[in-house]
């Protein structure tokens, strides 16, 4: 163990890029850990140059360490949102940067929006003083515009992402391959999921064929493909099960259609939405497909969510089904409201630790990261936050987030917004408070 | 109930022209309120902690409700034949009221031949009613009930200038939106500031297509207001001949009269300012801006005008208007003075508009603006009563009161909680724990969600 944590430190400090050389000890407070010790109460946490080292209640603190306070505070893994857009855009309609969206099939599963990740938007500070520290940021679809434009069913590939606003904060790229199905796929290919169903089909026999005949098909001795070899290229880490299909689905039947086709082609889903996946929880969990939802969406908003129901996280969670939260509302401006989420999802039936399993550890394990973050253990990157009181109640704010051992400034433009505002002196005009 | 009826229902015959020398229309009003309460019984609810909607926070004490209205509130309460509720360990406090709610004209599911909340056929449709929308099959009614929501404005959208008449109801799901209209309330009015007529519009190549369109857009409609108002007026006292009868200019002479209040959808602090100032050229009142993301920013002016800020938690950044919002918002609005409201605009948000209240009192915390549970029931009861016109009869609990009551399981402000009685003029309306007795609109019958599930 002490081994592998001190070569996991090399070799994340090393891909991060930088060496904070630092020790930092938080020392005193109830630590949910969402690992295996469960929660630990009057306990201190080292963190030695970005990694947790060390997490309990006879831990001391080396020489010359920084000593955090934490008597009497809670403190959790830092949250992680599963599906948005933090960094993609920063204005939602009508205005500003939008780079989530792809239009035109000239490259589809190929379109990878790390490349548009913008580690200093104004979201990523909002949403990280609030405990938000890792995120997907996912590719979205558009339907036609007025030159008849619309995107494809594959939206493209969504990566995972640190809030510590430098440069190098990609943690995963290609972590899932974005697929629209059910109502909001089929406008996007021949309006019936029927031809939704095809184009995906096709997309995966298409790379299926280039990945046996690739010689063959550099000697242009095969077919030409309807897709570009972007499309191709990144499709083979679909095959090959290393990159899952993330499906925005919500309708029963579409997920059940989901299963047999991973099935077939031997490959990952992940469920986007999920409205009606309670109705057929014991199947996803036989077949490993995890579900990322909104716990307060309890409304039939359209015919593929006619059952939804608001207590289906339990459902799930219950049935052995691996789930993520997404926000009440916004999943990107206010991703910070995952808690919200996770607290409805107790009143509904949930227990406290699989809600904040859901927002923490659950969606690392998802994305394929649970050996780097997601939970307070030694080996861990230091994702900690710092709470008054129960992170899920709606009256508690972070008192300090830590990102990879760093701990970030707690302010944001909206807090400084309202510290101007918050200045009642008459006299001169805002501008100048 | 029966004497304000009639109170109320002279005033809104006489919506045009009654108190300016005009004689009446002599109409009955149109589409007027059917709406009667169920049958209840004497009910007592015994110690709780009970949010009054007046400031005021009991503990353990009881509430009594008979024929409707609320008849005492304090400790020690017995009435012979009552049911008696056991509510020690929970709360009581007003039933929730949303000034801003689009169910029934923005129905689930969201077809597009459910699409009924925006007349965007012209900028200014002062002569539409959102009553005449909404669909009461909408199952979004029965889960804001299940958030304990007892009454609620339905508005027009804001692609217009000038949306048209919202409509108060009261949240009991009726086979016609006539019995479910709060008896006396009166209409409001929707009006629009910034990006969306203009958006709407502009992008037609029609006016308006900038903020500076929108101002003359609305200062054109009142200025016709004004000239009906005087030519009604005229012809009453025998001068001149009376214009034929134009429902667009007779709601907005309803608002030069004081009789429908302004609902005006508004972001940004800079456009509220002007907002009031057209209010003030024209000799009307903006009861109410809605969203009101900014409204932080003229706390102040919105106290002097004694007009409400209806805003969300923390929705920012969805459209450039939103850019600067703040958690902090409603209570800086508060400590100025000004009436804050928590309101929903989603079918989604009404369902905890008491959460939505917490993120904020927790927000105003870290910064010393204490928000106790006892003031901040207000922004989503009394406050919201006070808006829509109908505060002397619901919003609070104070002897007298329509009983619109609700239990809930412990603190409203904690995310835990459910509301798990929810009872309108007396009425037991929605019990969380029998799930078989809570109302069930035609929509969701069939649907598997209703097995426990929806509500």
């Amino acid at each position: 163990m002490n081994r592998s944590y001190s070569w996991m430190t090399i070799f994340v400090v090393f891909l991060s890029g930088f060496v904070s050389a630092q020790t930092t000890a938080i020392v005193g407070g109830t630590v949910h850990t969402v690992g295996p010790a469960g929660t630990i109460e009057h306990a201190t946490v080292i963190i030695e140059d970005g990694i947790i080292t060390a997490v309990g209640k006879n831990v001391s603190a080396p020489s010359g360490a920084t000593i955090v306070d934490a008597a009497g505070k809670i403190l959790t893994p830092g949250l992680f949102t599963p599906f948005g857009q933090l960094g993609l855009v920063e204005i939602g309609a009508s205005a500003g940067p939008l780079d989530a969206v792809q239009r035109g099939d000239q490259f589809t599963a190929g379109f990878d929006v790390a490349d548009a990740f913008n580690p200093r938007s104004t979201l990523i500070a909002v949403n990280r003083i609030e405990g938000v520290t890792r995120a997907l940021i996912a590719p979205q679809s558009r339907r036609a515009d007025e030159s008849g434009n619309s995107s494809h069913v594959f939206s493209g590939l969504a990566a995972v992402v640190n809030l510590s606003g430098r440069a190098d904060s990609i943690d995963r790229r290609a972590a899932a391959l974005v697929v629209n199905l059910g109502e909001g796929g089929r406008g996007l290919a021949g309006e019936s999921r029927a031809s939704n169903l095809l184009v995906l089909r096709n997309a995966l026999d298409e790379a299926r064929d280039y990945r046996d005949n690739k010689a063959a098909f550099e000697r242009r001795q095969r077919r030409e493909y309807q897709h570009s070899i972007a499309d191709l290229e990144s499709l083979q880490g679909v095959l090959t099960g290393d990159i899952p299909l993330l499906a925005n689905v919500h309708r029963a039947a579409d997920m059940e259609l989901l299963i047999r086709l991973t099935a077939e082609y031997g490959i990952r889903a992940i469920i986007n939405g999920g409205t009606e996946a309670w109705m057929i929880a014991g199947q996803l969990a036989d077949a490993s497909i995890p579900v990322l939802m909104g716990p307060t969406a309890n409304l039939p908003s359209n015919f593929d969510r006619i059952n939804a129901r608001r207590d289906s996280a339990a459902l799930l969670i219950s049935a052995g089904v691996k789930v993520g939260f997404a926000g009440p509302q916004s999943q990107t401006h206010n991703a910070r409201n995952i808690t919200q989420s996770a607290g409805n999802a107790v009143s509904e039936g949930l227990s406290w630790d699989d809600a904040l399993h859901a927002i923490t550890l659950a969606p690392a394990e998802i994305f394929g990261l649970s050996d780097r973050i997601g939970s307070i253990e030694a080996g861990k990157e230091a994702d900690i936050v710092i709470w008054p009181g129960d992170p899920l109640e709606l009256t508690n704010y972070p008192e300090q987030v830590f990102i990879k051992g760093e701990s970030i400034s707690m302010s944001s433009r909206q807090t400084l917004l309202r510290d101007r505002y918050l200045k009642t002196e008459t006299g001169k005009p805002p501008a100048f408070r | 109930m029966s004497k304000l009826n009639v109170a109320l229902a002279t005033v809104s015959v006489c919506l045009v022209a009654c108190g300016k020398g005009v004689p009446d229309l002599d109409v009955p009003e149109p589409f007027a309120s059917r709406y009667q309460a169920l049958p209840s019984e004497t009910t007592l609810l015994t110690g709780a902690t009970i949010l009054t909607g007046t400031g005021v926070r009991l503990e353990n004490a009881d509430i009594l409700m008979s024929k409707g209205k609320i008849i005492a509130v304090g400790p020690g309460l017995d009435a012979d034949g009552a049911a008696v509720v056991d509510a020690s360990g929970k709360w009581v406090t007003p039933g929730i009221i949303d000034v801003h709610s689009h169910l029934g004209v923005y129905p689930s599911p969201g077809t597009a031949s459910h699409s009924d909340g925006n007349e965007a056929t012209s900028p200014v449709t002062a002569e539409v009613w959102a009553e005449h929308s909404v669909w009461p099959h909408d199952p979004g009614f029965v889960t804001a009930l299940a958030g304990g929501v007892t009454s609620l404005q339905i508005l027009p959208g804001s692609a217009n200038l000038i949306g048209g008449r919202g409509v108060t109801l009261k949240n009991i799901p009726g086979r016609d939106v006539q019995s479910m209209k709060f008896p006396g309330a009166p209409h409001g009015l929707k009006m629009a500031c910034g990006e969306n007529p203009k958006r709407v519009y502009g992008r037609r190549g029609t006016a308006p297509s900038t903020r500076m369109g929108n101002v003359a857009g609305y200062r054109a409609a009142w200025i016709e207001a004004a000239d009906y108002r005087d030519k009604m007026e005229a012809a009453a006292r025998g001068e001149g001949e009376a214009p034929m009868r134009d429902l667009k200019l007779e709601t907005l002479v309803g608002v030069l009269n004081g009789e429908i209040l302004v609902h005006n959808h508004c972001y940004r602090g800079d456009e509220m300012s002007i907002m009031l100032d057209i209010a003030e050229e024209f000799g009307y009142k903006v009861t109410a801006f809605h969203h009101a993301v900014e409204a932080y920013k003229v706390a102040d002016l919105l106290a002097e005008k004694g007009t409400c800020a209806a805003m969300w938690a923390d929705w920012w950044g969805f459209k450039m208007e939103a850019f600067d919002g703040i958690r902090e918002n409603a209570a800086i609005v508060d400590r100025a003075g000004a009436c804050a409201i928590i309101h929903s605009d989603d079918a989604i948000g009404i369902q905890r508009l008491n959460q939505e209240t917490a993120k904020v009192m927790g927000a105003a915390a870290r910064v010393g603006i204490d928000i106790p549970p006892e003031n901040a029931i207000k922004w989503i009861t009394s406050n919201v009563a006070k808006a829509l016109g109908i505060a002397d009869v619901v919003g609070t609990l104070e002897p007298g009161k329509m009983a619109d009551v609700v239990l809930w399981s412990g603190s409203p402000f904690s995310v835990y909680t459910r509301a798990e009685l929810v009872y309108i003029d007396g009425a037991l309306i929605y019990d969380r724990n029998n799930p078989a007795a809570n109302p069930v609109t035609d929509f969701s019958l069939g649907t598997s969600a209703l097995a426990g599930g929806l509500q």
